[in-house]
Protein backbone atom coordinates (compact mmCIF):
# COMPACT_ATOMS: atom_id res chain seq x y z
CA UNK A 1 0.00 0.00 0.00
CA UNK A 2 1.18 3.47 -0.67
CA UNK A 3 2.35 5.54 2.24
CA UNK A 4 0.10 8.42 1.34
CA UNK A 5 -2.94 6.20 1.35
CA UNK A 6 -2.07 4.86 4.82
CA UNK A 7 -1.43 8.32 6.15
CA UNK A 8 -4.69 9.65 4.76
CA UNK A 9 -6.53 6.93 6.65
CA UNK A 10 -4.55 7.47 9.85
CA UNK A 11 -4.78 11.20 9.71
CA UNK A 12 -8.36 11.67 8.59
CA UNK A 13 -10.17 8.59 9.82
CA UNK A 14 -8.80 6.37 12.57
CA UNK A 15 -5.61 5.02 14.08
CA UNK A 16 -5.64 2.86 17.17
CA UNK A 17 -2.22 4.16 18.22
CA UNK A 18 -3.30 7.78 18.19
CA UNK A 19 -3.93 9.65 21.46
CA UNK A 20 -5.78 12.92 21.29
CA UNK A 21 -5.12 14.89 24.44
CA UNK A 22 -7.42 17.67 23.21
CA UNK A 23 -6.32 20.65 21.22
CA UNK A 24 -2.93 20.74 19.49
CA UNK A 25 -0.44 17.97 18.92
CA UNK A 26 -1.63 14.34 18.91
CA UNK A 27 0.53 11.59 20.35
CA UNK A 28 1.36 8.08 19.14
CA UNK A 29 1.66 5.05 21.35
CA UNK A 30 3.21 2.78 18.73
CA UNK A 31 6.39 1.42 20.27
CA UNK A 32 8.34 1.91 17.03
CA UNK A 33 7.58 5.61 16.89
CA UNK A 34 10.84 7.51 17.08
CA UNK A 35 9.51 10.69 18.70
CA UNK A 36 6.13 9.76 20.19
CA UNK A 37 4.34 12.39 18.15
CA UNK A 38 1.69 11.71 15.57
CA UNK A 39 2.85 13.31 12.30
CA UNK A 40 3.45 12.38 8.70
CA UNK A 41 7.23 12.20 9.13
CA UNK A 42 7.35 10.22 12.37
CA UNK A 43 4.55 7.74 11.69
CA UNK A 44 6.06 4.23 11.68
CA UNK A 45 3.11 2.87 9.70
CA UNK A 46 2.91 5.45 6.94
CA UNK A 47 6.66 5.46 6.20
CA UNK A 48 8.09 2.52 4.28
CA UNK A 49 11.60 3.71 5.04
CA UNK A 50 11.87 4.25 8.77
CA UNK A 51 14.39 3.95 11.60
CA UNK A 52 14.16 4.07 15.39
CA UNK A 53 16.07 3.17 18.54
CA UNK A 54 14.56 0.75 21.04
CA UNK A 55 15.44 -0.58 24.45
CA UNK A 56 15.00 -4.37 24.54
CA UNK A 57 15.73 -5.89 27.95
CA UNK A 58 18.24 -3.27 28.86
CA UNK A 59 20.07 -3.25 25.52
CA UNK A 60 19.72 -0.58 22.86
CA UNK A 61 19.06 -1.53 19.24
CA UNK A 62 18.79 0.49 16.06
CA UNK A 63 15.72 -0.67 14.14
CA UNK A 64 15.42 0.00 10.41
CA UNK A 65 12.85 -0.89 7.81
CA UNK A 66 12.84 -0.36 4.06
CA UNK A 67 10.29 -0.60 1.31
CA UNK A 68 12.10 -3.65 -0.14
CA UNK A 69 11.02 -5.85 2.80
CA UNK A 70 7.54 -4.36 3.11
CA UNK A 71 5.98 -7.54 1.74
CA UNK A 72 7.63 -9.73 4.46
CA UNK A 73 6.21 -8.69 7.82
CA UNK A 74 8.31 -11.30 9.69
CA UNK A 75 11.52 -9.75 8.40
CA UNK A 76 10.27 -6.20 8.20
CA UNK A 77 12.68 -4.72 10.76
CA UNK A 78 16.42 -5.01 10.53
CA UNK A 79 18.02 -4.39 13.90
CA UNK A 80 21.58 -3.56 14.93
CA UNK A 81 22.78 -3.80 18.49
CA UNK A 82 24.32 -0.52 19.59
CA UNK A 83 27.51 -0.35 21.60
CA UNK A 84 27.37 0.71 25.24
CA UNK A 85 29.75 3.57 24.58
CA UNK A 86 27.54 6.54 23.76
CA UNK A 87 29.85 8.24 21.24
CA UNK A 88 30.50 4.95 19.46
CA UNK A 89 26.78 4.23 19.36
CA UNK A 90 26.23 7.62 17.73
CA UNK A 91 28.86 6.74 15.11
CA UNK A 92 27.05 3.43 14.54
CA UNK A 93 23.80 5.29 13.90
CA UNK A 94 25.58 7.59 11.46
CA UNK A 95 27.12 4.60 9.72
CA UNK A 96 23.93 2.57 9.32
CA UNK A 97 21.73 5.53 8.34
CA UNK A 98 24.32 6.93 5.95
CA UNK A 99 22.12 7.96 3.04
CA UNK A 100 18.88 8.34 4.99
CA UNK A 101 17.04 11.58 5.38
CA UNK A 102 18.50 14.01 7.86
CA UNK A 103 15.32 14.16 9.91
CA UNK A 104 15.32 10.45 10.85
CA UNK A 105 19.04 10.47 11.66
CA UNK A 106 18.54 13.39 14.05
CA UNK A 107 15.51 11.82 15.68
CA UNK A 108 17.28 8.48 16.16
CA UNK A 109 20.22 10.23 17.77
CA UNK A 110 17.91 12.18 20.08
CA UNK A 111 16.17 9.00 21.09
CA UNK A 112 19.48 7.26 21.68
CA UNK A 113 20.56 10.14 23.93
CA UNK A 114 17.34 10.03 25.91
CA UNK A 115 17.39 6.25 26.36
CA UNK A 116 21.02 6.38 27.51
CA UNK A 117 20.07 8.98 30.10
CA UNK A 118 17.13 6.86 31.28
CA UNK A 119 19.43 3.84 31.62
CA UNK A 120 21.86 5.85 33.76
CA UNK A 121 19.04 7.06 36.03
CA UNK A 122 17.63 3.57 36.36
CA UNK A 123 21.00 2.23 37.38
CA UNK A 124 21.48 4.97 39.94
CA UNK A 125 18.04 4.37 41.44
CA UNK A 126 18.68 0.66 41.62
CA UNK A 127 21.89 1.31 43.56
CA UNK A 128 20.10 3.44 46.14
CA UNK A 129 18.37 1.68 48.99
CA UNK A 130 14.77 2.84 49.05
CA UNK A 131 13.77 3.90 52.53
CA UNK A 132 10.07 3.78 51.86
CA UNK A 133 7.94 0.76 51.47
CA UNK A 134 5.54 1.51 48.71
CA UNK A 135 2.19 -0.05 49.38
CA UNK A 136 -0.64 0.38 46.93
CA UNK A 137 -3.85 1.61 48.49
CA UNK A 138 -7.05 1.02 46.65
CA UNK A 139 -9.60 3.83 46.70
CA UNK A 140 -12.07 1.50 48.34
CA UNK A 141 -9.68 0.74 51.21
CA UNK A 142 -8.86 4.41 51.59
CA UNK A 143 -12.52 5.29 51.84
CA UNK A 144 -13.12 2.46 54.29
CA UNK A 145 -10.31 3.63 56.54
CA UNK A 146 -11.55 7.19 56.50
CA UNK A 147 -15.01 6.08 57.50
CA UNK A 148 -13.76 3.77 60.21
CA UNK A 149 -11.56 6.49 61.59
CA UNK A 150 -14.52 8.83 61.77
CA UNK A 151 -16.63 6.24 63.54
CA UNK A 152 -13.82 5.27 65.90
CA UNK A 153 -13.42 8.92 66.85
CA UNK A 154 -17.11 9.14 67.65
CA UNK A 155 -16.98 5.92 69.66
CA UNK A 156 -13.86 6.97 71.55
CA UNK A 157 -15.43 9.92 73.41
CA UNK A 158 -11.91 11.02 74.06
CA UNK A 159 -12.64 13.93 76.37
CA UNK A 160 -14.67 11.75 78.70
CA UNK A 161 -11.94 9.14 78.77
CA UNK A 162 -9.37 11.82 79.60
CA UNK A 163 -11.50 13.27 82.37
CA UNK A 164 -12.04 9.85 83.88
CA UNK A 165 -8.35 9.04 83.77
CA UNK A 166 -7.39 12.37 85.34
CA UNK A 167 -9.87 11.90 88.18
CA UNK A 168 -8.58 8.40 88.73
CA UNK A 169 -5.07 9.75 88.99
CA UNK A 170 -6.14 12.47 91.40
CA UNK A 171 -8.01 10.09 93.64
CA UNK A 172 -5.42 7.36 93.60
CA UNK A 173 -2.90 9.94 94.81
CA UNK A 174 -0.73 9.86 91.74
CA UNK A 175 -0.04 13.58 92.09
CA UNK A 176 1.46 13.22 95.54
CA UNK A 177 0.44 14.66 98.89
CA UNK A 178 0.59 18.28 97.86
CA UNK A 179 -0.58 18.29 94.28
CA UNK A 180 0.27 21.47 92.43
CA UNK A 181 -2.47 21.02 89.88
CA UNK A 182 -5.49 21.04 92.19
CA UNK A 183 -7.20 23.78 94.09
CA UNK A 184 -6.82 23.36 97.87
CA UNK A 185 -10.52 23.14 98.63
CA UNK A 186 -11.08 20.47 96.04
CA UNK A 187 -8.08 18.52 97.21
CA UNK A 188 -9.41 18.62 100.77
CA UNK A 189 -12.71 17.34 99.53
CA UNK A 190 -10.99 14.52 97.70
CA UNK A 191 -8.94 13.72 100.78
CA UNK A 192 -12.08 13.75 102.89
CA UNK A 193 -13.67 11.26 100.56
CA UNK A 194 -10.65 9.05 100.62
CA UNK A 195 -10.72 9.13 104.42
CA UNK A 196 -14.38 8.21 104.44
CA UNK A 197 -13.56 5.24 102.32
CA UNK A 198 -10.76 4.42 104.74
CA UNK A 199 -13.10 4.54 107.69
CA UNK A 200 -15.45 2.15 106.01
CA UNK A 201 -12.63 -0.24 105.36
CA UNK A 202 -11.47 -0.02 108.92
CA UNK A 203 -14.72 -1.48 110.03
CA UNK A 204 -14.07 -4.52 107.98
CA UNK A 205 -10.45 -5.17 108.79
CA UNK A 206 -9.74 -4.02 112.29
CA UNK A 207 -6.10 -3.28 111.91
CA UNK A 208 -4.50 -1.02 114.48
CA UNK A 209 -1.91 0.30 112.05
CA UNK A 210 -4.52 1.41 109.63
CA UNK A 211 -6.39 3.43 112.19
CA UNK A 212 -3.25 5.23 113.24
CA UNK A 213 -2.22 5.97 109.71
CA UNK A 214 -5.52 7.31 108.58
CA UNK A 215 -5.58 9.56 111.64
CA UNK A 216 -2.12 10.72 110.69
CA UNK A 217 -3.23 11.64 107.29
CA UNK A 218 -6.08 13.87 108.38
CA UNK A 219 -3.75 15.97 110.47
CA UNK A 220 -1.20 15.87 107.75
CA UNK A 221 -3.49 17.24 105.10
CA UNK A 222 -4.75 20.13 107.25
CA UNK A 223 -1.39 21.31 108.48
CA UNK A 224 0.26 21.08 105.08
CA UNK A 225 -2.16 23.37 103.43
CA UNK A 226 -1.89 26.18 105.91
CA UNK A 227 1.86 26.25 105.37
CA UNK A 228 1.57 25.83 101.71
CA UNK A 229 0.01 29.25 101.11
CA UNK A 230 3.14 31.24 101.80
CA UNK A 231 5.45 29.04 99.81
CA UNK A 232 6.67 29.60 96.33
CA UNK A 233 5.76 26.99 93.78
CA UNK A 234 9.34 26.27 92.88
CA UNK A 235 10.28 25.65 96.46
CA UNK A 236 7.40 23.25 96.68
CA UNK A 237 8.71 21.33 93.76
CA UNK A 238 12.15 21.07 95.31
CA UNK A 239 10.67 19.89 98.55
CA UNK A 240 8.73 17.31 96.71
CA UNK A 241 11.78 16.09 94.87
CA UNK A 242 13.80 15.79 98.09
CA UNK A 243 10.92 13.99 99.54
CA UNK A 244 10.75 11.65 96.63
CA UNK A 245 14.44 10.94 96.92
CA UNK A 246 14.03 9.99 100.57
CA UNK A 247 11.03 7.98 99.78
CA UNK A 248 12.63 5.85 97.13
CA UNK A 249 15.43 4.87 99.51
CA UNK A 250 13.07 4.04 102.33
CA UNK A 251 10.75 2.26 99.97
CA UNK A 252 13.28 -0.46 99.30
CA UNK A 253 13.11 -1.54 102.90
CA UNK A 254 9.35 -1.76 102.95
CA UNK A 255 7.50 -4.97 102.31
CA UNK A 256 6.72 -6.67 99.05
CA UNK A 257 3.27 -5.26 98.86
CA UNK A 258 4.35 -1.68 98.47
CA UNK A 259 7.10 -2.68 96.07
CA UNK A 260 4.70 -4.12 93.61
CA UNK A 261 2.68 -0.98 93.86
CA UNK A 262 5.72 1.09 93.13
CA UNK A 263 6.27 -0.84 89.97
CA UNK A 264 2.75 -0.30 88.85
CA UNK A 265 3.07 3.38 89.60
CA UNK A 266 6.30 3.70 87.69
CA UNK A 267 4.82 2.29 84.58
CA UNK A 268 2.67 5.31 84.28
CA UNK A 269 4.34 8.57 83.47
CA UNK A 270 1.77 10.55 85.40
CA UNK A 271 2.15 8.79 88.68
CA UNK A 272 5.83 8.05 89.00
CA UNK A 273 7.38 8.14 92.39
CA UNK A 274 5.05 10.90 93.52
CA UNK A 275 2.30 8.39 94.00
CA UNK A 276 4.37 6.10 96.16
CA UNK A 277 4.68 8.50 99.02
CA UNK A 278 0.97 8.75 99.20
CA UNK A 279 0.50 5.06 98.95
CA UNK A 280 3.08 4.26 101.52
CA UNK A 281 1.25 6.43 103.99
CA UNK A 282 -1.92 4.54 103.43
CA UNK A 283 -0.37 1.13 103.11
CA UNK A 284 -2.78 -1.66 103.81
CA UNK A 285 -5.91 -0.03 102.48
CA UNK A 286 -5.21 0.88 98.92
CA UNK A 287 -8.20 0.79 96.68
CA UNK A 288 -7.63 -1.95 94.20
CA UNK A 289 -10.28 -0.70 91.80
CA UNK A 290 -8.14 2.18 90.67
CA UNK A 291 -5.14 0.03 90.07
CA UNK A 292 -7.14 -2.29 87.88
CA UNK A 293 -8.42 0.58 85.87
CA UNK A 294 -5.00 2.00 85.33
CA UNK A 295 -3.64 -1.33 84.28
CA UNK A 296 -6.20 -1.61 81.53
CA UNK A 297 -5.77 1.94 80.38
CA UNK A 298 -2.08 2.06 80.29
CA UNK A 299 0.04 0.05 78.00
CA UNK A 300 3.01 -0.71 80.11
CA UNK B 1 -45.55 -3.94 64.49
CA UNK B 2 -49.27 -4.09 65.13
CA UNK B 3 -49.49 -0.36 65.50
CA UNK B 4 -47.53 0.15 62.35
CA UNK B 5 -49.93 -2.16 60.51
CA UNK B 6 -52.92 -0.33 61.89
CA UNK B 7 -51.53 3.01 60.82
CA UNK B 8 -50.80 1.78 57.34
CA UNK B 9 -54.30 0.34 57.00
CA UNK B 10 -55.89 3.58 58.12
CA UNK B 11 -53.73 5.51 55.73
CA UNK B 12 -54.46 3.20 52.81
CA UNK B 13 -58.15 3.91 53.21
CA UNK B 14 -57.65 7.61 52.61
CA UNK B 15 -57.22 8.42 48.96
CA UNK B 16 -56.67 12.16 49.18
CA UNK B 17 -52.98 12.75 49.59
CA UNK B 18 -53.27 15.94 51.62
CA UNK B 19 -55.76 14.44 54.03
CA UNK B 20 -53.61 11.34 54.31
CA UNK B 21 -50.58 13.43 55.16
CA UNK B 22 -52.51 15.31 57.80
CA UNK B 23 -53.77 12.11 59.42
CA UNK B 24 -50.31 10.65 59.36
CA UNK B 25 -48.86 13.75 61.01
CA UNK B 26 -51.57 13.58 63.67
CA UNK B 27 -50.76 9.94 64.40
CA UNK B 28 -47.07 10.73 64.67
CA UNK B 29 -47.74 13.65 67.00
CA UNK B 30 -49.88 11.41 69.18
CA UNK B 31 -47.14 8.83 69.35
CA UNK B 32 -44.48 11.33 70.29
CA UNK B 33 -46.75 12.77 72.99
CA UNK B 34 -47.22 9.34 74.48
CA UNK B 35 -43.51 8.73 74.40
CA UNK B 36 -42.79 12.00 76.17
CA UNK B 37 -45.40 11.22 78.80
CA UNK B 38 -43.88 7.83 79.38
CA UNK B 39 -40.45 9.30 79.71
CA UNK B 40 -41.61 12.00 82.11
CA UNK B 41 -43.32 9.38 84.26
CA UNK B 42 -40.24 7.22 84.26
CA UNK B 43 -38.03 10.18 85.11
CA UNK B 44 -40.29 11.02 88.04
CA UNK B 45 -40.19 7.48 89.29
CA UNK B 46 -36.47 7.35 88.97
CA UNK B 47 -36.02 10.67 90.74
CA UNK B 48 -37.77 9.23 93.74
CA UNK B 49 -35.96 5.95 93.49
CA UNK B 50 -32.52 6.33 91.87
CA UNK B 51 -31.92 2.61 92.11
CA UNK B 52 -34.37 2.06 89.28
CA UNK B 53 -32.33 4.23 86.97
CA UNK B 54 -29.21 2.35 87.84
CA UNK B 55 -30.91 -0.91 87.09
CA UNK B 56 -32.27 0.33 83.80
CA UNK B 57 -28.89 1.63 82.71
CA UNK B 58 -27.23 -1.57 83.81
CA UNK B 59 -29.64 -3.66 81.76
CA UNK B 60 -29.63 -1.40 78.75
CA UNK B 61 -26.05 -1.70 77.53
CA UNK B 62 -25.76 -1.05 73.81
CA UNK B 63 -23.73 -3.44 71.75
CA UNK B 64 -20.71 -1.85 70.15
CA UNK B 65 -17.82 -3.07 68.08
CA UNK B 66 -15.71 -2.93 71.23
CA UNK B 67 -17.99 -5.29 73.12
CA UNK B 68 -18.18 -7.65 70.16
CA UNK B 69 -14.44 -7.60 69.62
CA UNK B 70 -12.90 -10.81 68.33
CA UNK B 71 -11.09 -12.49 71.21
CA UNK B 72 -7.41 -11.69 71.38
CA UNK B 73 -5.46 -13.99 73.65
CA UNK B 74 -2.76 -11.41 74.41
CA UNK B 75 -5.16 -9.04 76.18
CA UNK B 76 -4.70 -8.89 79.94
CA UNK B 77 -2.37 -11.84 80.05
CA UNK B 78 1.17 -11.88 81.25
CA UNK B 79 3.64 -12.30 78.46
CA UNK B 80 5.03 -15.77 78.35
CA UNK B 81 8.72 -16.18 77.74
CA UNK B 82 10.94 -13.31 76.78
CA UNK B 83 9.50 -10.05 75.70
CA UNK B 84 12.32 -8.72 73.60
CA UNK B 85 10.75 -5.31 73.04
CA UNK B 86 10.18 -4.81 76.72
CA UNK B 87 13.83 -5.49 77.36
CA UNK B 88 14.86 -3.04 74.67
CA UNK B 89 12.86 -0.29 76.32
CA UNK B 90 13.94 -1.16 79.82
CA UNK B 91 17.60 -1.54 79.05
CA UNK B 92 17.97 2.14 78.43
CA UNK B 93 16.45 4.03 81.32
CA UNK B 94 17.75 7.30 79.96
CA UNK B 95 16.08 10.65 79.80
CA UNK B 96 14.51 11.05 76.38
CA UNK B 97 16.50 12.91 73.76
CA UNK B 98 14.82 13.01 70.40
CA UNK B 99 15.99 13.88 66.91
CA UNK B 100 13.45 14.88 64.28
CA UNK B 101 14.10 14.94 60.57
CA UNK B 102 12.12 14.59 57.37
CA UNK B 103 12.11 12.40 54.32
CA UNK B 104 14.62 13.48 51.66
CA UNK B 105 13.62 16.44 49.49
CA UNK B 106 10.70 17.19 51.76
CA UNK B 107 8.32 20.00 50.99
CA UNK B 108 7.27 22.87 53.23
CA UNK B 109 4.50 20.99 54.98
CA UNK B 110 6.97 18.49 56.44
CA UNK B 111 8.94 21.31 58.09
CA UNK B 112 5.74 22.81 59.42
CA UNK B 113 4.79 19.48 60.92
CA UNK B 114 8.25 19.21 62.46
CA UNK B 115 7.62 22.60 64.10
CA UNK B 116 4.35 21.28 65.49
CA UNK B 117 6.03 18.18 66.89
CA UNK B 118 8.82 20.20 68.44
CA UNK B 119 6.31 22.18 70.47
CA UNK B 120 5.48 19.23 72.66
CA UNK B 121 8.22 16.64 72.29
CA UNK B 122 10.69 17.40 75.07
CA UNK B 123 14.44 17.68 74.60
CA UNK B 124 14.18 17.63 70.83
CA UNK B 125 16.50 18.61 68.01
CA UNK B 126 15.63 19.14 64.37
CA UNK B 127 18.09 18.32 61.65
CA UNK B 128 17.52 19.04 57.99
CA UNK B 129 17.66 15.82 56.04
CA UNK B 130 20.51 15.24 53.69
CA UNK B 131 19.78 13.04 50.77
CA UNK B 132 22.94 11.00 50.96
CA UNK B 133 22.24 9.61 54.43
CA UNK B 134 20.04 6.57 54.80
CA UNK B 135 17.96 5.95 57.87
CA UNK B 136 20.38 3.40 59.23
CA UNK B 137 23.25 5.86 58.96
CA UNK B 138 21.19 8.50 60.71
CA UNK B 139 20.41 6.02 63.48
CA UNK B 140 24.12 5.41 63.87
CA UNK B 141 24.71 9.15 64.04
CA UNK B 142 22.07 9.44 66.74
CA UNK B 143 23.50 6.53 68.69
CA UNK B 144 26.89 8.22 68.79
CA UNK B 145 25.28 11.34 70.23
CA UNK B 146 23.16 9.45 72.76
CA UNK B 147 19.78 10.20 71.30
CA UNK B 148 17.06 7.88 72.53
CA UNK B 149 14.64 8.23 69.64
CA UNK B 150 14.68 9.23 66.01
CA UNK B 151 11.54 10.54 64.32
CA UNK B 152 11.38 10.79 60.54
CA UNK B 153 8.49 12.68 58.99
CA UNK B 154 7.35 11.26 55.70
CA UNK B 155 5.90 13.61 53.12
CA UNK B 156 4.24 12.69 49.82
CA UNK B 157 2.48 14.96 47.36
CA UNK B 158 2.87 17.97 49.66
CA UNK B 159 1.14 16.23 52.53
CA UNK B 160 2.54 14.70 55.68
CA UNK B 161 1.39 11.11 55.61
CA UNK B 162 3.72 9.11 57.79
CA UNK B 163 5.90 9.05 60.87
CA UNK B 164 8.76 6.65 61.48
CA UNK B 165 9.85 6.20 65.08
CA UNK B 166 13.12 4.45 65.69
CA UNK B 167 13.88 3.66 69.28
CA UNK B 168 17.61 3.73 69.81
CA UNK B 169 20.04 2.09 70.20
CA UNK B 170 18.61 -1.20 68.95
CA UNK B 171 15.16 -0.50 67.63
CA UNK B 172 12.37 -1.40 67.24
CA UNK B 173 11.17 0.69 64.31
CA UNK B 174 7.56 1.81 64.00
CA UNK B 175 5.90 3.29 60.98
CA UNK B 176 2.59 5.09 61.48
CA UNK B 177 0.42 6.73 58.92
CA UNK B 178 -0.72 10.25 59.79
CA UNK B 179 -4.19 11.45 58.90
CA UNK B 180 -6.61 14.24 59.78
CA UNK B 181 -4.03 16.68 61.01
CA UNK B 182 -5.62 19.78 62.52
CA UNK B 183 -3.25 22.54 63.53
CA UNK B 184 -3.76 24.52 66.70
CA UNK B 185 -5.01 27.64 64.93
CA UNK B 186 -7.86 25.75 63.38
CA UNK B 187 -9.22 24.46 66.69
CA UNK B 188 -11.92 26.71 68.10
CA UNK B 189 -11.35 28.01 71.58
CA UNK B 190 -7.87 26.59 71.81
CA UNK B 191 -5.50 27.60 74.56
CA UNK B 192 -1.83 28.42 74.46
CA UNK B 193 0.54 25.74 75.59
CA UNK B 194 3.22 26.41 78.18
CA UNK B 195 6.68 24.90 78.32
CA UNK B 196 5.89 22.48 81.14
CA UNK B 197 6.52 18.80 80.54
CA UNK B 198 3.09 17.34 79.91
CA UNK B 199 1.50 14.33 81.51
CA UNK B 200 0.84 11.38 79.28
CA UNK B 201 -2.34 9.35 79.05
CA UNK B 202 -2.28 6.17 77.01
CA UNK B 203 -5.73 4.71 76.61
CA UNK B 204 -6.71 1.27 75.43
CA UNK B 205 -3.34 -0.16 74.48
CA UNK B 206 -4.30 -3.65 75.53
CA UNK B 207 -2.80 -6.33 73.36
CA UNK B 208 0.82 -7.26 73.33
CA UNK B 209 1.34 -5.27 70.15
CA UNK B 210 -0.57 -2.38 71.67
CA UNK B 211 1.64 -2.39 74.72
CA UNK B 212 4.71 -2.35 72.52
CA UNK B 213 3.33 0.77 70.85
CA UNK B 214 2.44 2.34 74.19
CA UNK B 215 5.97 1.82 75.43
CA UNK B 216 7.30 3.81 72.52
CA UNK B 217 5.30 6.87 73.51
CA UNK B 218 6.28 6.43 77.12
CA UNK B 219 9.90 6.39 76.10
CA UNK B 220 9.53 9.68 74.21
CA UNK B 221 8.02 11.64 77.08
CA UNK B 222 9.83 12.08 80.40
CA UNK B 223 8.62 9.89 83.23
CA UNK B 224 8.32 12.84 85.60
CA UNK B 225 5.81 15.42 84.36
CA UNK B 226 5.56 18.99 85.63
CA UNK B 227 2.02 18.82 86.94
CA UNK B 228 1.83 22.52 87.76
CA UNK B 229 1.50 23.10 84.03
CA UNK B 230 -1.74 21.04 84.08
CA UNK B 231 -1.11 19.89 80.54
CA UNK B 232 -1.88 16.44 79.36
CA UNK B 233 -1.11 14.63 76.13
CA UNK B 234 -3.44 11.81 75.26
CA UNK B 235 -2.90 8.96 72.88
CA UNK B 236 -6.22 7.23 72.73
CA UNK B 237 -6.41 3.99 70.84
CA UNK B 238 -9.84 3.16 69.49
CA UNK B 239 -10.22 0.40 66.92
CA UNK B 240 -6.51 0.63 66.00
CA UNK B 241 -6.71 4.35 65.31
CA UNK B 242 -4.54 6.29 67.72
CA UNK B 243 -5.91 9.76 68.36
CA UNK B 244 -3.45 12.37 69.51
CA UNK B 245 -4.84 15.21 71.62
CA UNK B 246 -3.36 17.80 73.94
CA UNK B 247 -5.34 19.51 76.66
CA UNK B 248 -5.02 21.75 79.65
CA UNK B 249 -7.17 20.56 82.51
CA UNK B 250 -8.58 21.95 85.72
CA UNK B 251 -10.26 20.04 88.50
CA UNK B 252 -13.51 21.95 89.02
CA UNK B 253 -14.55 19.79 91.95
CA UNK B 254 -13.97 16.20 92.97
CA UNK B 255 -16.11 14.91 90.11
CA UNK B 256 -15.71 17.43 87.32
CA UNK B 257 -12.74 18.18 85.13
CA UNK B 258 -12.56 21.08 82.72
CA UNK B 259 -10.58 20.56 79.53
CA UNK B 260 -9.22 23.08 77.09
CA UNK B 261 -7.76 21.87 73.87
CA UNK B 262 -4.25 23.05 73.09
CA UNK B 263 -3.78 21.32 69.75
CA UNK B 264 -2.69 19.87 67.45
CA UNK B 265 -4.91 16.93 66.64
CA UNK B 266 -3.90 14.07 64.43
CA UNK B 267 -4.56 10.40 64.01
CA UNK B 268 -1.92 7.71 63.81
CA UNK B 269 -2.34 4.20 62.55
CA UNK B 270 0.31 1.57 62.95
CA UNK B 271 1.40 0.21 59.57
CA UNK B 272 4.61 -1.58 60.30
CA UNK B 273 6.65 -2.73 63.25
CA UNK B 274 10.19 -3.84 62.54
CA UNK B 275 12.79 -5.38 64.74
CA UNK B 276 16.05 -3.54 65.11
CA UNK B 277 16.58 -0.53 62.89
CA UNK B 278 14.44 -1.29 59.85
CA UNK B 279 15.29 -4.98 59.89
CA UNK B 280 12.98 -7.94 60.05
CA UNK B 281 9.29 -7.09 59.82
CA UNK B 282 7.54 -8.09 63.02
CA UNK B 283 4.04 -6.94 62.14
CA UNK B 284 2.66 -5.29 59.06
CA UNK B 285 -0.76 -3.90 58.34
CA UNK B 286 -2.52 -5.34 55.32
CA UNK B 287 -5.87 -4.18 54.04
CA UNK B 288 -7.08 -7.75 54.20
CA UNK B 289 -6.65 -7.77 57.98
CA UNK B 290 -9.43 -5.27 58.33
CA UNK B 291 -12.02 -7.26 56.52
CA UNK B 292 -13.62 -8.31 59.79
CA UNK B 293 -14.40 -5.02 61.42
CA UNK B 294 -14.55 -6.55 64.88
CA UNK B 295 -10.92 -7.62 64.78
CA UNK B 296 -8.48 -5.16 66.33
CA UNK B 297 -4.78 -5.53 66.78
CA UNK B 298 -3.77 -2.86 69.28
Amino acid sequence: MSDDLIWSVINDKFCSFKIKPGKGQDFCRNEYNVSGLCSRQTCPLANARYATVKNVEGKLYLYMKTAERAHMPAKLWERVKLLKNYTKALEQVDHHLQYWQEFLINKCKQRLTRLTQVAVTEKRLAMREEERHYVGIKPKIKRREENRERKALAAARIEKAIEKELLDRLKSGAYGDKPLNVDEKIWKKVLGKVDEVDDEEEEFDEDDDVVLESGDEEDFGQVEYVEDDGDDELVDMEDLEKWLGDDSSSDNESDNDSETETKKGDKRSGSGAAGDKKRKKRRGHVEIEYEDDIQTNIAA
Amino acid sequence: MDEAKKTSEILKGIKNKHRRQKVFAAIQAEKSKEKHKLRAARAKEERENPQLKEERLANNVPETLETKRVFDETIATEIEGEDEFFELFNKSQRDPKVLITTSPNARKCAYEFADILMEFVPNVTFVKRKREYQMKEMAQYCNNREFTDLIVINEDKKKVNGLTFIHLPEGPTYYFSVTSLTTTERIKGHGRATLHTPELILNNFNTRLGKTVGRLFQAIFPAQPEVEGRQVITLHNQRDYIFFRRHRYVFRDEKKVGLQELGPQFTLKLRRLQKGIKDEIEWEFKADMERDKRKFYL
